[in-house]
């Protein structure tokens, strides 16, 4: 066994924040998505990740499907779940404010949880690694190459969100309801759909983490609301509203978190991530990429 | 809204003093009266949760946290050191209303969800400090050992008696925050609530209204936490986690937030329903809560105390 030096130690810290603060990241996306498009603050955003990693579960272990096909099934059923939320908790809503919006999520929230209880029940559930858990060496410290899956993905979800944004004419409209509903709706865009859209799609990119984490992390019916409220952490220090600062707030986050676990203390593991996103909400709300006059602009 | 009828203050007044008389002749509500202090110690809360939100239009998902730091202030100062419990209730209040300023100050003049997930994360950190300081609090296995309270050589020893001394606290902070409605502050926060931009266009300062309110509901729910401490004699960090802080929301929301009433019966009827109608439910009680938030957020928006004026509203039309 060679000996671990402070230079490797630091080094694994790193990776390890970094293959959190990948999920972090993606969770702030998928703030993001809906927020800009609706200027709704989801909380039940964490609940979308723990589906995705039990459904997953279900799937894969229960039904003993291969990957390949329980993978898309499980992003698809989240999905479904978002588009449901929207349906049955934001949309009835007759005079929508900031508060009533903020508490029909967090009950939406509480219900998906609950639910989630019944079905799963309180332990957690691991899933197979995509490819084994053969540790990596890389100058002292090790990987998991579920690690790099995790990192990949988020790459991976990165070019695809830039490309459908900048590239497809859908992306182009959902982009249009998010700088102005009402022209947007003026041009012809049917703004209802898009609104379905984002939440459909921000519920398969936290559906995608929880996929990926699990085999890492675990999860368990109850972890919805500290992923929330990391990935809104993350959202707010990149600058709430950029995806390229929800990526990176993510990253920093993660990084954050590890070097605090491991260097400071273990037991205020969480705490650390709130205390930055208590930080950037006291000193700089508008973030590190984002711009304080387009927030002055929001309704909300 | 803006005026409160003092006849049913007074029926109210009636009811809560002749209540214990009356569970003591009926045996099916023999252990009514200690409910009710559990109802009365979160009328506390939510009455300054109702001003918070209801009136001022903002949202605090951490009143768990200030009703943890009052019990504890007042756990760990009484049976650790001794000290007398009613300056140490005052501690509690006085360090609540110093961390809501610290916290709330920099959040309050951010717009609604940064407030949200601010208080929801600070709720986290004090809830994480509770479970971790074992040398202070005894860590998640909780402390016992507080002292009950007594006045004056007399003691508060027995249900009833810290029924009344609850309540009575209950009334005193429910006319002190009728007043406040009624007064220059109320209507500044009103006016906060239906417009920040028309507000601060009259000259009211929203951000120092909105620190003023947010201190108040964490010095009531402080006290709340100092009452409980001493009533139950032993506290540990899950009764101050955040699933509180949003059944206290759920209390406000069930019960009406734009109506100070509304404080009061939500946190009955929530208190009634936990310890004693959702037991059949058992661990599943989470759906219910959840449930019951959606239903009012969507189809009673002013609660159960906004049904007669809805009901008004049908007849005009």
């Amino acid at each position: 066994m060679e000996k671990i030096t402070f230079a490797t130690q630091l080094l694994q810290y790193f990776i390890t924040g970094l293959t959190i603060g990948s999920i972090y990241a993606m969770v702030a996306l998928g703030f993001i998505i809906i927020y800009n498009v609706t200027e709704i603050i989801n909380f039940a955003q964490g609940e979308f990740v723990v589906l995705g990693g039990l459904v997953m579960v279900v799937f894969t272990v229960s039904a003993g499907l291969p990957l390949v096909i329980a993978f898309p099934a499980t992003v698809v059923l989240v999905m479904l779940v978002g588009i449901l939320l929207h349906r049955l908790a934001i949309r009835p809503i007759r005079k929508p404010s900031v508060l009533t919006l903020i508490i029909a999520t967090i009950a939406a929230s509480i219900l998906m949880k609950g639910t989630a209880m019944v079905i799963w029940g309180k332990d957690p559930f691991d899933l197979q690694a995509f490819s084994g858990r053969d540790p990596i060496s890389f100058l002292g410290a090790i990987i998991q190459p579920q690690y790099l899956w995790v990192i990949g993905f988020l790459i991976l979800i990165t070019i695809s969100l830039s490309i459908f944004f900048n590239r497809t004419i859908i992306g182009k409209a959902m982009r249009a309801c998010a700088d102005n509903p009402d022209a947007a709706s003026l041009v012809g865009i049917n703004t209802t759909n898009m609104i379905l859209l984002s939440f459909a799609l921000s519920a398969a990119i936290g559906a995608i983490a929880g996929i990926i984490v699990t085999p890492i992390a675990l999860m368990e019916y109850d972890r919805g609301v500290s992923l929330a409220i990391k990935g809104f952490g993350a959202a707010i220090l990149g600058g709430l509203g950029s995806f390229p600062g929800a990526i990176l707030g993510g990253l920093i986050m993660g990084t954050i978190e590890s070097f605090g676990a491991g260097l400071i203390s273990s037991a205020y593991k969480d705490a650390f991530a709130l205390i930055v996103l208590l930080a950037v909400l006291f000193f700089k709300p508008s973030g590190l990429l984002g711009s304080a006059e387009i927030s002055k602009m929001k309704r909300f | 809204m803006l005026r409160i009828n003092k006849l049913p203050i007074a029926i109210f007044l009636a009811v809560i003093i002749c209540f214990p008389w009356i569970a003591k002749h009926i045996p099916a509500f023999g252990n009514y009266p200690d409910l009710m202090v559990f109802a009365g110690i979160y009328c506390l809360i939510t009455i300054g949760l109702s001003l918070l939100m209801g009136y001022a239009g903002q949202i605090s998902l951490c009143q768990a946290a200030f009703y943890g730091i009052g019990a504890y202030v007042s756990g760990i100062l009484t049976a650790r050191y001794g000290m007398n419990p009613w300056l140490c209730m005052l501690l509690g209040m006085g360090i609540s209303a110093l961390v809501a300023l610290l916290v709330g100050a920099p959040s309050l003049k951010l717009k609604g969800h940064y407030l949200g997930m601010a208080t929801l994360a600070f709720g986290i950190i004090v809830f994480i400090i509770f479970n971790e300081e074992v040398e202070w609090t005894g860590g998640p296995d909780g402390m016992s050992g507080i002292p009950g309270l007594s006045l004056f050589g007399f003691q508060f020893d027995s249900v009833n008696k810290y029924y009344y001394l609850v309540w009575a606290f209950v009334f005193a902070a429910f006319i002190f925050s009728i007043n406040i409605i009624q007064s220059r502050t109320g209507r500044a926060l009103r006016a906060i609530h239906s417009s920040e931009t028309a507000a601060s266009a009259m000259g009211v300062n929203i951000s120092r209204f909105k620190i003023i309110v947010f201190i108040y509901g964490a010095v009531l729910a402080s006290l709340a936490g100092s009452l409980y401490a001493h009533y139950l004699n032993f506290i540990n960090p899950s009764t101050f986690d955040l699933f509180f802080s949003i059944k206290l929301l759920i209390m406000i929301a069930l019960g009406g937030m734009h109506q100070i009433w509304g404080a009061i019966i939500g946190a009955f009827l929530i208190t009634f329903l936990s310890y004693e109608w959702l037991h059949f439910f058992g661990e599943f009680e989470i759906i219910v809560y959840g449930g019951i938030l959606l239903l009012v957020t969507i189809f009673l928006p002013h609660g159960l105390a906004g049904i007669p004026g809805m009901i008004k509203g049908w007849f005009r039309n």
